[in-house]
């Protein structure tokens, strides 16, 4: 059985990220994948809680792609998380709306994978840094996957944004073909080790 | 009298109306099927139009007046002005090299005298500006390189018509210019005289475009009569062309510098709307004039040379334009456009025959012979024109169609029209402007349109809900209409047309209310702005802040409202009653207010709204 795959996409300046659109562009036409594109349905952040959740519903892996803002998330991200993951049906008494699926981020930096570290610049991994997402999965009762990140993204060349963007298909077609419930995801600090070439 | 009339008018239009339709279902021109049908109810083969075939010319030969008066109008003159050398340039190559070989050879080989060889061999080089317009605008392909070049050259030759004209009489026998002279004013003054004369008229006209025409026009818009406007357009034409004839300059000249000075005025799609349908008639009229005066009997008893005459200057003509259009580097495909839609002699030329004819340059076999060769080339065009397009274009494997040279085009449509520009589309256009994003805008208030150009505006005059002005201000080619009129019914009428004549335009339309709304979801329109709800929404906002409520929770429940009430609006749509009632009384009002009210209080309009909420969470722990 093919899971089918959510994209909750979150960029409030697409038009200038060309490493988000060769990601977008490269998935787009999947079967299985839906991407949701926040910023252009939700522009002043009046977000339809409702038509939300049963979006979510319908989908096994819900992917949080974003750009990396002072270690963290985008605020229209922040605000579906406030508004959508809520009390009586996220979390809370007997209610788990999102019990069994996965939750993967999908994000690009602007630092270096060594400046991602204890003795870099910014001294601690994203994965770190996401933490705080980490564990809000953990309290929805959501697998949260290891991250795929895109380091340095506003240096790429135009060759390598194009392979991350072949890499980031051959990713979500490994993410929907495999039973994620018999891998062991716990060995990964990010996916991108996890995919074959 | 007015049975002959009556029935004249019942010929014409009948044969028009069969030919055209014959000639438009197997994919030729309209101007083929005047032809056609002018040669059809003509002396020779039905004879219902007799000698007054030539009348009927002189009144349809005002239809090439009108015409030249809305090529004026679409001139943009700064573009004009920028193409100055090619339109001399390649007009002038054209003409001259034409005149040149058709001459030369008349004089050698038919051992016509100067004067003949010289009258002739002008006429030949001139093209139709009728067939060539209509053509390009039938297959819509005025703007491409191929279409600006033949227009330039058209332009060229318009203008040599009037020095030809004055030319004649010196040519004739015994200098005899009593034909000429006693049309005008001035003929009895010496030539400088007339000179000067011409040369301030002209200044005159150019300078009555902003100063006479445009505040004429302005007041009459103002009476909000559009048939008066209608009149006023007409009058314009015959009043310039008549005074321009008066000091001795072809009307047809007067007619296009008059459009010319009011391209740049408000009034420039309304007049084109206005002019456009009696223009078409006066050039199909003309057409079957000349279809008419075609002489079928010298035609069978003189065969092989008028088809010798026609073949002989049609390759000519082509040779010299293909080898103009190579010269100023068309691709191969437009320079065969080029060089075969401007093939045929002109309807210019049937007045240059006649009137040397009766100026005694051309004797009556010359005179019948170039008169039937110049109608054969005519109807020679638009067949010339299919071979080419079928066979040529395929052979060779490129499109007609191909538009290769933007900066060429001389007008500029815009992707958004906005009709109606009060208060509720004069923001969106602000808006719009102030991100750089464009709109061809269309209003009736003159005096408003007025205020709007001078702040820079691209405003139009002009009633939006008639299909001739949408078509003018590029509806076929836009992508979005704004539909913001005022008036409730003339913005429904305007999607209305919008909606059957450009399927293809996505429409955003302004509502008044919620019953207005109604009516525009069962004209199938999906975006619909109704005045009152967001600035009444947005003043509750400011309600609920001053009962205490905090700023953002006051704006995100106004935000649910909004899509809560929109949502509603589609559901009641389908529910209504009296869904074809257009009076919609005062206890029907109320009736719906109730219904929404109810429905207010089973919905849930805030929905559970928990969010940043403690309290919930505690019951919950």
């Amino acid at each position: 059985m093919k899971s089918r795959v959510l994209i909750l996409f979150a960029h409030p300046r697409f038009e200038d990220s060309q490493i988000h659109k060769a990601l977008i562009q490269r998935v787009r036409h999947s079967r299985s994948v839906h991407i949701h594109d926040l910023y252009e349905i939700y522009p002043a952040f009046n977000i339809d809680v409702y038509l939300e959740q049963r979006l979510l519903n319908k989908y096994d892996i819900i992917i949080w792609q974003h750009p990396v803002y002072w270690y963290s998330i985008p605020p229209l991200l922040k605000q579906w998380i406030d508004l959508v993951l809520s009390n009586g049906w996220a979390y809370g008494k007997n209610t788990h709306a999102l019990e069994g699926k996965y939750l993967l981020q999908v994000f690009s930096g602007g630092h270096t994978e060594q400046s991602y570290s204890q003795d870099g610049y910014d001294k601690r991994s994203l994965r770190q840094y996401m933490a705080c997402h980490e564990q809000t999965a953990k309290h929805c009762h959501l697998n949260y996957l290891p991250p795929y990140v895109i380091h340095d993204a506003h240096k790429l060349s135009a060759v390598d944004t194009l392979s991350f963007a072949h890499q980031y298909e051959r990713l979500l077609n490994q993410l929907i073909e495999t039973d994620l419930s018999k891998e062991d995801f716990s060995k990964y600090v990010y996916i991108n080790d996890w995919i074959k070439s | 009298m007015h049975n002959s009339f009556l029935l004249q008018a019942l010929i014409f239009l009948s044969a028009a109306i069969i030919c055209v339709t014959i000639a438009k279902q197997l994919r030729m021109g309209s101007a083929l099927g005047y032809i056609l049908a002018g040669l059809l109810i003509g002396p020779y083969i039905l004879g219902f139009v007799g000698e007054e075939g030539n009348d009927i010319m002189h009144v349809a030969e005002f239809g090439v007046v009108m015409m030249l008066f809305l090529i004026g109008l679409e001139i943009d003159p700064r573009s004009f002005w920028k193409s100055r050398y090619k339109i001399i340039g390649l007009g002038a190559l054209q003409m001259g090299l034409t005149a040149l070989i058709v001459g030369g050879l008349g004089h050698l080989g038919l051992g016509w005298n100067h004067q003949t060889s010289l009258t002739v061999a002008c006429a030949v080089a001139m093209s139709s500006t009728a067939i060539v317009m209509q053509t390009l605008k039938e297959k819509s392909i005025t703007q491409s390189a191929g279409g600006t070049s033949s227009f330039y050259v058209l332009l060229f030759q318009d203008v040599m018509v009037i020095p030809i004209l004055a030319l004649l009489p010196l040519l004739a026998p015994g200098h005899n210019d009593d034909s000429m002279s006693t049309s005008t004013l001035f003929g009895s003054y010496p030539a400088w005289v007339q000179t000067t004369i011409i040369i301030l008229s002209i200044i005159a006209l150019l300078l009555s475009g902003n100063y006479l025409f445009v505040p004429l026009l302005r007041i009459i818009a103002r009476t909000r009569l559009h048939e008066l406007f209608t009149a006023a357009s007409l009058l314009l034409v015959i009043a310039v062309s008549y005074f321009m004839q008066l000091v001795g300059l072809s009307p047809a000249l007067g007619a296009f510098l008059a459009g010319f000075v009011l391209a740049n005025s408000e009034f420039r799609h309304e007049l084109e709307g206005n002019i456009g349908p009696f223009k078409d008639l006066l050039l199909g009229l003309f057409f079957i004039g000349v279809g008419a005066t075609i002489n079928l009997r010298l035609i069978i008893s003189e065969t092989q040379t008028i088809v010798g005459f026609v073949l002989i200057i049609i390759v000519i003509k082509s040779v010299v334009l293909l080898l103009t259009g190579k010269l100023f580097r068309l691709k191969i495909d437009q320079n065969l456009l080029f060089g075969i839609i401007l093939s045929q002699v002109g309807e210019f030329s049937f007045v240059i025959y006649t009137f040397s004819h009766q100026l005694g340059i051309l004797n009556d076999y010359w005179f019948d012979l170039l008169m039937s060769v110049t109608a054969i080339s005519m109807l020679l065009t638009p067949i010339l024109l299919m071979v080419n397009d079928f066979i040529l274009a395929r052979l060779i494997g490129i499109e007609l169609e191909e538009e290769d040279k933007p900066a060429d085009t001389i007008e500029t449509k815009h992707d958004i029209i906005i009709a109606g520009f009060g208060h509720f589309g004069s923001t969106i256009g602000r808006f719009l402007r102030a991100n750089k994003i464009y709109a061809t805008i269309l209003d009736n208030d003159s005096s408003r349109v007025e205020l709007l150009r001078k702040m820079g505006f691209e405003v139009y005059y002009g009633d939006a809900t008639r299909l001739d002005l949408l078509q003018s201000a590029g509806a076929a080619k836009a992508k979005i209409l704004i539909a913001a009129i005022d008036n409730i019914n003339a913005n429904q009428l305007l999607i209305q047309t919008a909606r059957k004549h450009f399927p293809h335009l996505q429409i955003l339309a302004r509502a008044k209310n919620r019953s207005d709304a109604y009516e525009l979801i069962d004209m199938g329109v999906k975006q619909i702005y109704r005045e009152t709800l967001f600035s009444s929404v947005y003043m509750a906002i400011d309600v609920l802040k001053a009962c205490g409520v905090r700023s953002y929770t006051a704006t995100r429940k106004a935000m649910d409202f909004i899509r809560y009430d929109e949502q509603s609006l589609f559901r009641l749509a389908k529910h209504r009653k009296n869904q074809n009632a257009y009076i919609f009384n005062l206890s029907e009002q109320i009736d719906q207010q109730e219904r929404l009210l109810s429905a207010d209080l089973n919905a849930h309009i805030e929905r559970e709204d928990h969010s940043w909420d403690s309290d919930n969470m505690n019951k919950e722990e």
